[in-house]
């Protein structure tokens, strides 16, 4: 690890083991924007590890940002930091300006299109996007539209969407934005950027933050199986519970590396096969993981008293939001299938 | 929580100017072989194609180049293993030697029993097998009864091997022995020793497997003679160094890649465009084998960096195993297909072998629950 990422660790777990407490997270839930929480971690400069340093970011790399994102996921932080690091990273393809205050990005469905269109004598945005995380705490959307065959970046203010409210499981918002006309405040053409960046971008740290939910179910449930006694002992003595926990325990280390190496990827190329891949393997982790961690934990943990289902429920969401498994693994299949069997092995061996 | 890491691993440009050059030998060896024998991998056994790869100098590559070594990089090791894993290349006439007798022979054996055995494997002309388990003694290791008794110049042995893979057609074995015998002590009093199968008073009888091949053997040792330079490592230390030997044999590339050959007939009978389940299924093969690759890279990259990884090789081995074991089921599910012997189709034929040995993926090198066992102590539950 190098030296900005085991400063970065530091951080992260010191602000979100001290600040991400059990008021906060059920405040969240209520609807309540955690606002000292975010300016904390926006003064840290956990929202922009991508950003370079003359725009004032930290200058780092994504690598650096997993750390950042698997952290926001072990703890569970009500925030959207994530998308903010997608969002600005995306701004910087651009060449533009990295607002401060929390972003977005959209639109996450697979068919749905936000549309750049020149009226008025500017660039303005239309259309409709579903399940927008955090989109009413959003100050700004970035999105990603094809102008003249190009993919192009644009900034808009979030008060400029008709924003209709839900949530994930985990009651994280999830909302409609409409766009109808609106001012678009900055936009720019990004040379190599995909058309389904946000989409690609955001399975990225989907897949990184349910890495970090998996071991912090690990340590929940293990912890667990120490302290609890049945029996006379404690259960984690027990066969069965060390079975399963190992099998939790391969599921988050698969799940860490199949993140981590998408990561690193996009540090270094186009991390289409990466990111698929990690999405279709973390989301299956996540469903399995999640089930072991329950039942380790009895009644006690199908509570909401108890800590482990503010991961569970995210687990929950997160594998299924930016395309669950059964779409990036079919998107992934396709793609090795025309490359045919003859280039399965060399492929995976290049990465 | 005291529990395994796993960082990404990284191989360097001298590896990767190696795989080249292992993928176009190994292009040249096998482009007859039918992705049948292909998917026999490591069952094949072909004393030609082992002395070659040990001209090469693809053998005990790592080893000093006293002993006959190349003094390689354990990442250099482990892009040859990869690569003639992933072609199907038939190693076990070498990689046993390779793999766990001749480091065990490196860290533990004498001087002489170096220099005499090391070059020879590292030439590829030596082929071992490995006699721990017994009728009684399987997963409870310590618990084997094979004795050796101290007689004027070496021990004489009695007692039974099971399991023996190749004792029939191997030049040496690397049998753990009890020495000493106290019930209440039972992973103190073992020892390991070198012994040629062809000594007198050894007995080697054929255990045909559920497909009808002969690859196990029982060896039955009847007050056979060990000499005393045949001992590995001291009397007693026999425990600390199969544990040792059993961390080589769990932390390699090969706990994910037995179903590959599979996974390859699957891709061409599904063809260039697939309909959308066969190519999720395709798909969610990938995504595990290639995050599999990234965990076993992790862990050579320990090992490269003289780390001690054997929780972490335990994890990537049950996960590893998991997974192979699966590969048939799944293809199975998707085509429903027959799986054959040694008619139909390719597929069939990949199909029926890998079928009938999946079974054997979660127990050799330590059982499933072993493995568990280790990954439940590594998280402080034992």
């Amino acid at each position: 690890m190098n030296e900005l990422r085991a400063i970065l660790s530091d951080v992260v777990t010191r602000l979100f083991t001290e600040r991400v407490t059990r008021e906060l997270s059920e405040a969240a839930e209520q609807g309540e924007w955690p606002g000292a929480l975010w300016q904390a971690v926006e003064e840290n400069g956990l929202t922009l590890p991508l950003v370079p340093e003359a725009k004032g970011g930290a200058g780092g790399t994504w690598g650096d940002a997993y750390v950042v994102v698997s952290a926001a996921g072990r703890h569970a932080v009500p925030l959207p930091l994530p998308e903010t690091i997608v969002a600005s990273w995306l701004l910087v393809a651009a060449g533009l300006d990295v607002p401060l205050g929390p972003l977005t990005v959209a639109p996450v469905q697979r068919d749905e299109r936000l549309k750049l269109v020149r009226r008025d004598g500017g660039l303005r945005l239309d259309g409709t996007a579903a399940r927008v995380p955090w989109g009413r705490a959003a100050k700004h959307v970035v999105v990603v539209d094809e102008t003249d065959g190009r993919a192009t970046v644009a900034l808009v203010a979030a008060g400029g969407a008709r924003v209709t409210r839900d949530t994930n499981l985990a009651r994280e918002p999830r909302d409609t934005l409409a766009f109808v006309g609106a001012p678009v405040l900055a936009a720019a053409p990004a040379a190599g950027l995909p058309h389904d960046a946000v989409r690609l971008h955001g399975a990225l740290v989907r897949a990184a933050q349910m890495a970090g939910g998996l071991e912090a179910i690990l340590a929940l449930a293990t912890r667990y199986a120490t302290e609890r006694r049945q029996f006379g002992k404690p259960i984690g003595q027990f066969q069965a519970i060390q079975q399963g926990l190992a099998v939790l325990a391969g599921h988050a280390a698969a799940a860490g590396m199949a993140a981590a190496n998408a990561f690193r990827a996009a540090d270094r190329r186009d991390p289409w096969f990466e990111t698929a891949v990690a999405k279709a393997r973390v989301g299956e982790a996540a469903g399995i993981g999640a089930s072991i961690a329950h039942q380790v934990h009895g009644a006690i943990g199908f509570t909401y008293e108890h800590q482990l289902q503010f991961v569970t429920r995210r687990l929950w969401s997160w594998r299924a939001e930016f395309g669950g498994e059964s779409e990036w693994a079919t998107l992934l299949g396709r793609s090795v299938a025309e490359r045919g069997a003859e280039t399965l092995w060399p492929f995976l061996a290049a990465r | 929580m005291p529990t395994f890491h796993f960082e990404l691993g990284e191989l360097p440009p001298a590896a990767e100017a190696l795989r080249a050059e292992v993928r176009e030998f190994l292009r040249a060896e096998l482009h007859e072989h039918t992705p049948a024998q292909r998917a026999r991998s490591w069952g094949g056994f072909d004393r030609e194609f082992s002395r070659k790869m040990g001209a090469r100098g693809w053998i005990g590559m790592t080893w000093p180049t006293r002993y006959g070594g190349r003094e390689r990089s354990a990442l250099e090791r482990y892009v040859v293993l990869e690569e003639t894993l992933a072609a199907g290349a038939p190693v076990s006439a070498h990689w046993v030697a390779d793999r766990q007798s001749g480091p065990l022979l490196l860290r533990f054996g004498t001087e002489a029993q170096r220099q005499r055995f090391l070059p020879a494997i590292a030439r590829g002309e030596l082929a071992f097998a490995i006699g721990m388990s017994e009728p009684d003694s399987g997963s409870d290791l310590a618990s084997i009864r094979t004795r050796a008794e101290r007689v004027a110049g070496g021990y004489r042995v009695n007692g039974t091997k099971v399991w023996t893979s190749n004792a029939h057609i191997s030049d040496y074995m690397i049998a753990l022995f009890r020495t000493q015998h106290d019930a209440a002590k039972k992973h103190e009093g073992l020892t390991q020793f070198l012994v040629d199968p062809k000594s007198p008073g050894i007995t080697i009888n054929p255990i045909i497997d559920l497909r009808g091949a002969h690859h196990f053997n029982m060896v039955v040792f009847e007050d056979a003679f060990v000499p005393e330079a045949m001992r590995v490592g001291e009397e007693g230390a026999g425990w600390k160094q199969v544990t040792t030997e059993l961390a080589f044999e769990r932390s390699g590339p090969e706990r994910y890649l037995s179903s590959l050959a599979l996974i390859l007939e699957l891709i061409r009978e599904v063809g260039k465009v697939p309909g959308e389940r066969a190519a999720a299924v395709v798909g969610r093969l990938v995504a595990h084998l290639a995050t599999l690759r990234q965990m076993s890279l992790s862990v050579a990259g320990m090992l490269e960096a003289g780390q001690n990884p054997n929780l972490e090789a335990a994890v990537v081995k049950d996960v590893g195993t998991t997974f192979e074991q699966e590969v048939p089921e799944i293809v199975h599910a998707l085509l429903g297909v027959e799986p054959t012997n040694d008619t139909g189709t390719h597929l069939q034929q990949v199909l029926g072998y890998l079928t009938q040995s999946a079974p054997s993926f979660s127990l050799r090198g330590g059982t499933r629950e072993i493995l568990r066992g280790i990954i439940a102590r590594g998280l402080g539950l034992r």
